[in-house]
């Protein structure tokens, strides 16, 4: 009886609709934890899996053998690759395709690797413009990874204890 | 001025009178406009901040472009005729969202002289007017021939005319107080100090007004005509350009009406809290974002009513508590301490 009384008094006094009015009314002058991405952009980890790289010894030799173990890890079946014997009779690949609109960014093929060439970097905002733009040759692939060698070496001697 | 005299000869005092009406109207119109457009914008920043994000702010300084390129690419969107719709219909339903929201505003006095047309039944004419406006979301929900829009259409009607009489018993009270209809007159009657406005002897009612008023303009938590979760988008779920701009601009033109009504008839207008201030048009435009800040936290903080419930508070809660109350006034006036209530 009086716990109904109390509750009909409750709700024509407004009171729950007013706790939730204080408590928006807190957050509207709480600090905001938007991040303005171009400007800003939110700390990654050194094992972040971005785009795809394949990375060269420092003598600019390409590391890939074509062991063709990512390949075959690879569960999305984004990569393609055929190989051939070099001149120097070592073995090379010939092609060397990441379909990105397949990839699920697992980072399997980046673990698999024995030469640590293939490499998941920490570049997260590119894009295509057409459809096949996102198919990234080999030679693409080299392009990325020439170009963030700093940072992939980095990354990747900060994690040296683990691997 | 002469010449223009000479040339209208006999009928140039109609002449001049509808000139006048004319620029005075615009006068209203076009800051109505602005502030509509800016209420967008605010709308969009208060409820950001109050979920701990900014909004818009790429659009000119403080995002104080966007509303303008959001109009401009509402212009330039092409509006889509269904093929099974009631095409006269069809276009009529926006314009009799938004016309009766502008022509409202007619008799609203901004301050002691300032007012379009200072009619005796103003309160009437603005009860009026509201009501139009139910049947431009009815005839748009039944002429865009989808089942979404039907529905939204239905829900709002009856929500409407549910909250309508809360609404107009909620008002009813007012008028006891100031013996008048003419919003005018409701003002002066206020007068003294925010201790005198009716908002204190008529607190139940202002309550029941003012919830009334945000299911009147079909705002959150009594969105349930645009539903975006359940019926897509409710009656205007196929319009599309500016057809959909002018219901987009009928619900906030509404929203400053209703907050305009508030201020007119519970918190006295343009008059100053403390005597010692003086009057002004500012109090009255202070007061109106006063509230209009208040629909936009209602927004950011309830979630939307079931529609059953949204039927149980209006007919079985707002009503009675208002018929009680009006009761009480009436009686009250009838003993010595009248005075509380003039």
């Amino acid at each position: 009886m009086i716990k109904n009384i109390k509750n009909v008094l409750g709700s024509l006094m407004l009171v729950e609709l007013l706790k939730g009015m204080a408590l928006t009314g807190r957050y509207f002058f709480a600090r905001k934890i938007t991040i303005q991405y171009p400007e800003e952009c939110t700390p990654q980890s050194n094992r972040f899996r971005g785009l795809h790289a394949l990375r060269r010894y420092p003598n600019g030799e390409e590391r890939c053998i074509a062991c063709k173990l990512c390949e075959a890890v690879c569960p999305a079946l984004a990569i393609t690759i055929e190989s051939e014997q070099r001149e120097d009779n070592t073995r090379r690949t010939t092609r060397y395709d990441i379909d990105l609109t397949k990839c699920i960014f697992c980072g399997l093929c980046e673990e698999s690797c024995p030469v640590d060439s293939i490499v998941e970097t920490r570049v997260f905002d590119y894009h295509g413009e057409q459809r096949g733009d996102l198919l990234y040759t080999k030679q693409m692939l080299l392009a990325v990874g020439d170009k963030h060698e700093k940072q992939i070496a980095a990354d990747r001697a900060q994690d040296k204890k683990y691997r | 001025m002469s010449f223009l005299a000479n040339f209208f000869g006999a009928y140039w005092p109609a002449v001049e009178l509808t000139g006048w009406t004319l620029i005075k109207i615009i006068a209203i119109v076009l800051p109505l406009m602005g502030a509509i457009a800016y209420l967008t914008l605010a709308e969009r920043k208060v409820i950001g901040y109050m979920q701990v994000r900014i909004g818009p702010n790429r659009v000119g300084y403080f995002g104080l472009l966007q509303p303008i390129a959001d109009g401009v690419k509402l212009l330039f969107k092409e509006m889509i005729l269904p093929s099974a719709s009631n095409k006269g219909l069809f276009f009529l339903g926006p314009v009799l969202a938004i016309a009766p929201a502008f022509a409202a505003w007619a008799v609203i006095p901004f301050d002691a002289t300032m007012v379009l047309a200072n009619l005796d039944a103003g309160l009437l004419y603005i009860l009026a007017m509201t009501s139009i406006a139910v049947y431009g979301v009815i005839i748009a929900g039944w002429a865009s021939n989808s089942k979404y829009a039907f529905l939204g259409s239905l829900r709002s009607a009856a929500q409407i005319v549910s909250y309508e009489i809360a609404m107009g018993f909620a008002l009813v009270g007012v008028l006891m107080c100031a013996n008048s209809l003419n919003l005018g007159k409701i003002v002066m009657g206020q007068a003294g100090g925010f201790l005198h406005w009716y908002w204190l002897p008529l607190f139940p009612l202002f309550i029941v007004y003012f919830i009334s008023a945000v299911a009147e303009t079909n705002r959150a938590p009594f969105d349930v005509a645009e539903g975006e979760s359940e019926i897509v988008a409710g009656f205007h779920v196929e319009y599309s350009g500016m057809a959909f701009a002018l219901f987009f601009l009928a619900e906030y033109a509404n929203i400053w009406l209703v907050c305009a009504l508030a201020t007119v008839m519970f918190f006295g207008g343009w008059l100053s809290p403390i005597s010692a201030l003086p009057d002004g048009i500012f109090w009255f435009f202070a007061k109106m974002g006063f509230f209009v800040f208040f629909f936009l936290w209602f927004r950011a903080t309830f979630p939307r009513y079931r529609y059953d419930q949204i039927m149980r508070l209006g007919w079985k809660v707002f009503i009675p508590i208002t018929i009680v109350w009006i009761v009480f006034i009436g009686g009250m006036m009838q003993t010595r301490w009248a005075y509380l209530f003039h």
